[in-house]
């Protein structure tokens, strides 16, 4: 098969979910207004004391970010297994990795970048600092495509079970951690106007890692799940 | 260009399904599995498919293990099973676009062609929600003619389908035999095909 038409699949599977997602727009919504409401609540929760909202904010944020990422994981592959699509990109002439890595890009697209999106109004709900609002974006747009590739993996393999929300995230959570620990603390760490080179490289590292790795293993799990 | 099996076996839940089972399917040939329901004729597709792998016993198409072969395996061919592989939320014309692109695209059917072959013109801008279920079917048995595929691989293609869906459905099937496709498929209803040679096996005896 030519790399040619292997990247034109890539490109019409990408537009295809995206297509999808326009059409069952109030999907996308969800995990978009948890994470706004989680994050509007805990001043209501907690007492609006600057302060104290400023030196938590941060890790509220990144919080409710993965708890909305994980919230939307399970759409990645599950309405594709429900009508058979998954057997056809299995059975496609291409390589699945490829295809998956389409699908799980059009999911961070669907389901990442709005937080990105949103996540400055937050920042200043919170009371955060410019300069931590900059480092929010910039960690979100380098952690929530580890999520989704993470996430991913963790898809592929229980999509073939009844109720697989707990076992997905018993299996994602543990992997969620390092990007929520770093990115968090970066926030953290330009709020009080110290140099995040260190966090950032990290998160970026984790993204190669993911980016590379996940679409393999993601592929691997899709065969096991439907065999 | 041939498929053969030597020596499958299928164990589900503990209990054979079939063992020793070796044939072999040519141009213009049909593989036709008989059987009662759960006598393990869907398995033996997903096997054939490479979806599932058999607990003995290989596939080869023309010679070479189609586990090795991967995608240069399903680049020639093509399976419609129980579920359609049919967005409904896509027209018509965006499902056949994906499942063109998802298969060698060395073909020269268009979309529109496809769709007429199948009755279905007139429909090309519909969303697939609004179809009846056996225009869901004819649409999902419309991507076999799209791609480049030379086998053919069935799960109960008439499922839902009227007198005339199925007399349309047998006519592309008699086309693609008599173009050197190759057909490996199950069916309740007795099928029509005049000129093919016609492999029966029966997985209940």
């Amino acid at each position: 098969m030519t790399t040619r038409s292997t990247s034109r699949a890539f490109t019409l599977l990408l537009r295809r979910d995206l297509t999808l997602a326009y059409r069952q727009r109030s999907e996308m919504i969800n995990p978009l207004l948890f994470f706004v409401l989680v994050t509007a609540l805990f001043p209501l929760g907690i007492g609006a004391d600057p302060a104290l909202l400023r030196s938590v904010g941060p890790g509220i944020i990144w919080v409710a970010a993965l708890l909305a990422a994980m919230l939307s994981l399970d759409s990645v592959f599950r309405s594709d297994f429900d009508d058979g699509s998954l057997e056809q990109y299995l059975l496609s002439a291409h390589p699945l990795s490829v295809l998956v890595l389409a699908k799980t890009i059009a999911h961070w697209l669907i389901t990442g970048l709005p937080l990105l999106i949103v996540a400055p109004l937050l920042g200043v709900l919170l009371d955060l600092s410019g300069a931590a609002i900059w480092t929010l974006i910039l960690t979100l747009a380098l952690g929530t495509p580890v999520l989704s590739m993470v996430g991913a993996i963790g898809v592929a393999l229980t999509v073939g079970l009844r109720r697989s929300g707990m076992i997905l995230s018993l299996l994602v959570l543990p992997l969620y951690v390092p990007v929520l620990i770093f990115a968090a603390n970066a926030v953290e760490t330009a709020s009080a106007g110290l140099p995040i080179t260190a966090h950032l490289s990290l998160l970026t590292a984790l993204l190669a890692l993911a980016c590379s790795l996940s679409p393999l293993a993601t592929a691997a799990a899709l065969k096991i799940s439907l065999s | 260009m041939n498929l053969e099996a030597h020596d499958l076996m299928c164990i589900r839940d503990d209990r054979t399904l079939f063992e020793n089972l070796s044939f072999r399917v040519t141009p213009g040939e049909v593989l036709l599995l008989e059987g009662r329901n759960g006598s393990g004729k869907t398995s033996l597709l997903r096997i054939l498919c490479g979806i599932r792998l058999p607990e003995a016993g290989n596939i080869t198409w023309d010679g070479e293990d189609i586990f090795e072969l991967g995608p240069d395996y399903h680049a020639y061919t093509a399976y419609v099973g129980h579920r359609d592989g049919v967005k409904l939320d896509l027209t018509a014309t965006e499902n056949l676009t994906m499942a063109k692109g998802l298969g060698d695209p060395n073909n020269d059917m268009t979309i529109d062609e496809a769709l007429d072959r199948v009755d279905l013109s007139g429909f090309e801008d519909s969303l697939a929600r609004n179809f009846s279920a056996g225009q869901q079917r004819r649409l999902s048995l419309a991507r076999l003619l799209v791609t480049r595929a030379r086998l053919w691989i069935l799960d109960e293609p008439f499922t839902s389908l009227d007198t005339h869906g199925i007399s349309v459905v047998e006519s592309l099937f008699s086309h693609h035999l008599a173009n050197g496709g190759m057909l490996a498929m199950t069916s309740h209803h007795a099928v029509n095909l005049d000129t093919a040679a016609v492999h029966r096996i029966n997985l209940s005896a």
